[in-house]
């Protein structure tokens, strides 16, 4: 057995006291071998970024501290080395790469410049060298052109190799612990598939021990070794990857792997092409300007919506999937009228929807609901939730008594106390607010429900349980819906039609079995292929614990 | 509304704020009360200092130095919020309307904006009143021209981001009127930034009406702070409380405010403090 480059020995850390639980992590102990990936799984609020930042001594604010335990690293307790020492520490032998590769590379600097930068401050070697060093380091994660690279700034890459750069500036002066945040849940599942590929491979080369934080299973069974589950602020569960994955021992693990949908889809519902079609949508085309100054210059246009031909018949649920840009939620806000389309037709109905204006397009809208991704965003802050529930019918002329008996009704429906009307948003967490989100869009009974990435931004196991409402309601209500995602385990759950989306064009369409059985298009086929862990489903043990594709 | 209120309290400055501007505004209450007579009324003989006859002496003319500021702090602070209130409501609805709507009208209402701007605010101010002859209204006319601008593009890139938020997309997609949408969610939201600015815009105001005063650019029948301290001016070296005692009531006030209005900042975005 490899030996431990870093031991966290019951590690406590302190919350500020006005938080909501006294400690960020509580009691932690783990150790993290060389030429291993330990991957910390755990959902928002666990702990798990605290734990990996105080290996790095990078607490998010003053009022967080280490208030009990050790990290050693090859046997020095970094919680008690100097500012100075964490310094020299940093970078040499343990490094970060995080999330948003954006942020976290300095806009104004070229990437050579910021990767000299850190031998620079190591105080190592001649310019020419640290130069060699760079395009040496570029080289070897694989950016293609590292000379060009180098002299290009962060917003000329594109996200993956922005992430990749990242990679660069965190190995380049080969430390032996690296720790990575989340470090693709910014990137497409594509380039995300490229960058584990990536980090797998220059762990390998180079025995580093590799702390991976991700909320992710399907990465997690793509990636690690060893795994542990955290649980806020616990370590509830620490063991080899398979075991882990093939035979939970923790209920809280076993719940997780639970509620990872699968990606088979479940047998079609019903066969929906003699039922009517409720929306038709024929050659819907939107695109934007952009950069048009008062004396001339140039114009950019982005399509982000061409030629889009599609249509949901009664009953049906169309989910249109595609990664970020392919032009998905341009294509929900082009339907439901919230972006003016520039061309094409909408059909809901009998009713030729693009032709409405003023009066008779706002009465039209309560057909048409939207769900929104953004728990925090989608409700209003100063508007209580019955209020709000209730507002869509007052609007529409209903009685207030009647809307707001409703509204109560409608929060049971969704799975909510019926005095939750009397609330404001903040006091409620994200699948809560999601649910809101989802009684306000059908306190007006709409023919058809628009849900942009309505489960994106909640941990999986929240995720699954809206994932049931939507479907529950939906088979209650007999409801049409447009679902707009980008992950194909979620539509694999509640489509019965998809749609593939690339740079703004429907590449593939059909029943969601046969494009999950057997994708045509080469796209939805590198789509699929994409998929972490896909080869894996809950309660069994991956069939390649470590794989090197 | 309690928990704002609790943060706000918390406030050391603040409250210090606020005991002052109290003080002040009983003190521009109780002027008719405790000076019944007109300030402009000579009340014993002319340069006295102060705690001689009068608290803070008498003025070249005999008139009582603290009558005047008295029944200044009444002027001043009229001028001041009237003057703020119109340049908030002017500015926050042009703002507004450009911010929500976009495209041309906000192209528009901002290129108006710009030219408001490009006119140092000072000199703009100076120009008005000389212009309207100078009376109490031209005063108050005057500022609120020159302080909307900030005003207008505060509300509007608040508007502008509300605007694409998605719960103001959700009562769109309800199909909510434009006003609706404006007045009863977006508005509310933005609140607190215009609270904020408002509340410091009050000081400029005061600022401006004095500098206005001091230049004899204001209505001769009217005491204000900034009045008393023009006329003191030329006698300086020998009665230094005619323009000291205005003057300090004006940095006191503008402190105030300013404390007021930062405590306010600090406890509408409590997020904003703890970066």
């Amino acid at each position: 057995m490899a030996l431990p480059v870093v031991v966290v020995d019951s590690l406590t850390v302190d919350l500020p006291p006005q938080g909501e639980r006294p400690h960020a992590v509580e009691d932690i102990c783990l150790e993290l071998r060389a030429n291993e990936i330990l991957c910390v799984v755990g959902e928002s609020g666990s702990g798990k970024s605290i734990l990996a930042r105080s290996i790095m001594g990078l607490f998010p604010s003053p009022q967080v501290r280490a208030s009990a335990g050790r990290v050693l690293l090859n046997g020095e307790n970094l919680l008690a080395a100097s500012p100075a020492r964490m310094r020299e520490v940093r970078g040499t032998r343990v490094a970060m790469i995080f999330q948003e590769p954006m942020t976290a590379l300095n806009p104004v600097l070229s990437i050579g410049r910021q990767i000299e930068e850190v031998i620079e401050v190591h105080g190592a070697a001649a310019p020419a060298q640290r130069r060699r060093r760079v395009l040496d380091i570029l080289a070897a994660v694989h950016l293609p052109d590292p000379e060009r690279i180098a002299h290009a700034y962060p917003h000329q890459l594109s996200g993956g190799q922005r992430q990749r750069a990242m990679i660069a500036m965190a190995l380049v002066l080969g430390p032996q612990c690296l720790i990575a945040d989340e470090p693709t849940t910014a990137l497409d599942v594509t380039t995300q598939a490229q960058i584990l590929k990536l980090i797998r491979e220059v762990q390998r080369d180079r025995g580093t021990a590799v702390m991976f934080i991700t909320h992710d299973f399907g990465v997690v069974t793509e990636i690690a070794d060893r795994i542990a589950v955290m649980q806020s602020g616990r370590l509830v569960e620490l063991g080899e990857a398979q075991q882990v994955l093939g035979a939970p021992a923790h209920p809280y693990t076993r719940a997780l792997l639970q509620a990872v949908p699968g990606l088979r889809p479940p047998p079609a519902r019903a066969d929906f092409h003699a039922r009517p079609t409720l929306l038709a949508v024929d050659s819907l085309h939107k695109s934007f300007r952009s950069g048009g100054r008062l004396f001339g210059g140039g114009v950019r246009v982005v399509h982000a919506v061409k030629q889009v031909t599609l249509c949901i018949r009664q009953g049906e649920t169309l989910g249109v999937v595609g990664e970020s840009g392919s032009g998905k939620s341009t294509l929900a806000r082009c339907v439901s009228r919230l972006v003016e389309p520039d061309a094409g037709k909408i059909m809901v109905g009998a009713t030729d929807f693009t032709a409405l204006s003023g009066g008779a397009l706002r009465a039209f809208r309560k057909k048409m609901q939207l769900v929104f991704q953004d728990p925090y965003g989608s409700l209003d802050p100063r508007q209580k939730v019955g209020a709000m529930i209730a507002e869509g019918p007052l609007l529409h002329g209903e009685d207030p008594g009647r809307a707001r008996a409703r509204a109560a009704e409608l929060l049971e429906l969704v799975g909510l106390d019926a005095r939750a009307a009397g609330r404001y948003p903040h006091e409620f967490s994200g699948g809560q607010r999601q649910r809101i989100g989802i009684a306000r869009a059908l306190a007006l009974e709409p023919d058809l429900l628009i849900a942009d990435e309505p489960v994106s931004a909640l941990d999986v196991s929240v995720q699954a349980q809206v994932l049931r409402l939507l479907a529950d309601i939906r088979d209650r209500l007999g409801l049409t819906m447009l679902f707009i995602t980008h992950d194909l385990r979620v539509a694999a759950q509640v489509c019965d039609t998809i749609a593939v989306m690339r740079a703004g064009e429907i590449v593939e369409q059909g029943p969601a079995g046969r494009i999950f059985a057997a994708p045509r298009h080469p796209y939805t086929r590198e789509l699929f292929a994409a998929v972490p862990g896909q080869h894996w489903t809950a309660g069994t043990a991956p069939p390649d614990p470590s794989p090197v594709g | 509304m309690s928990e704002i209120f609790r943060r706000f309290a918390r406030n050391r400055p603040a409250l210090v704020g606020v005991g002052v501007l109290l003080a002040v505004a009983a003190l521009a209450l109780l002027a008719p009360a405790l000076y019944p007579q007109s300030p402009f009324e000579m009340v014993g003989k002319p340069f006295e200092p102060p705690l001689a006859s009068t608290l803070l002496g008498t003025d070249q003319l005999g008139r009582d130095v603290t009558a005047a500021v008295a029944h200044g702090a009444r002027v001043t602070l009229l001028i001041g919020l009237v003057a703020t209130f119109i340049a908030i409501l002017l500015g926050a609805t042009l703002g507004g309307i450009a911010g929500y709507f976009g495209g041309w009208v906000d192209t528009l209402l901002m290129r108006l904006t710009e030219i408001f701007q490009t006119i140092p605010f000072f000199l703009f101010a100076i120009l008005l009143v000389a212009v309207l002859t100078p009376s109490v209204g031209s005063v108050v006319f005057a500022i609120a021209v020159v302080s909307w601008p900030p005003m207008a593009r505060l509300v509007r890139s608040e508007f502008l981001s509300m605007r694409n938020r998605e719960f103001v997309q959700a009562c769109v997609g309800m199909g909510m009127g434009h006003w609706r949408i404006i007045l009863r969610h977006i508005l509310p939201n933005s609140l607190s930034a215009i609270i904020v600015t408002g509340s410091l815009m009050v000081a400029t105001a005061i600022l401006i009406e004095s500098g206005l005063s001091f230049l004899g650019l204001t209505d001769p029948n009217v005491m204000s702070w900034g009045f008393i301290i023009g006329s003191g001016r030329t006698v300086l070296p020998t009665a230094w409380w005619v323009i000291v005692m205005p003057g300090i009531a004006i940095l006191l006030t503008v402190m105030a405010i300013n404390l007021v209005g930062e405590g306010l900042n600090d406890a509408l975005n409590p997020r904003l403090r703890h970066l």
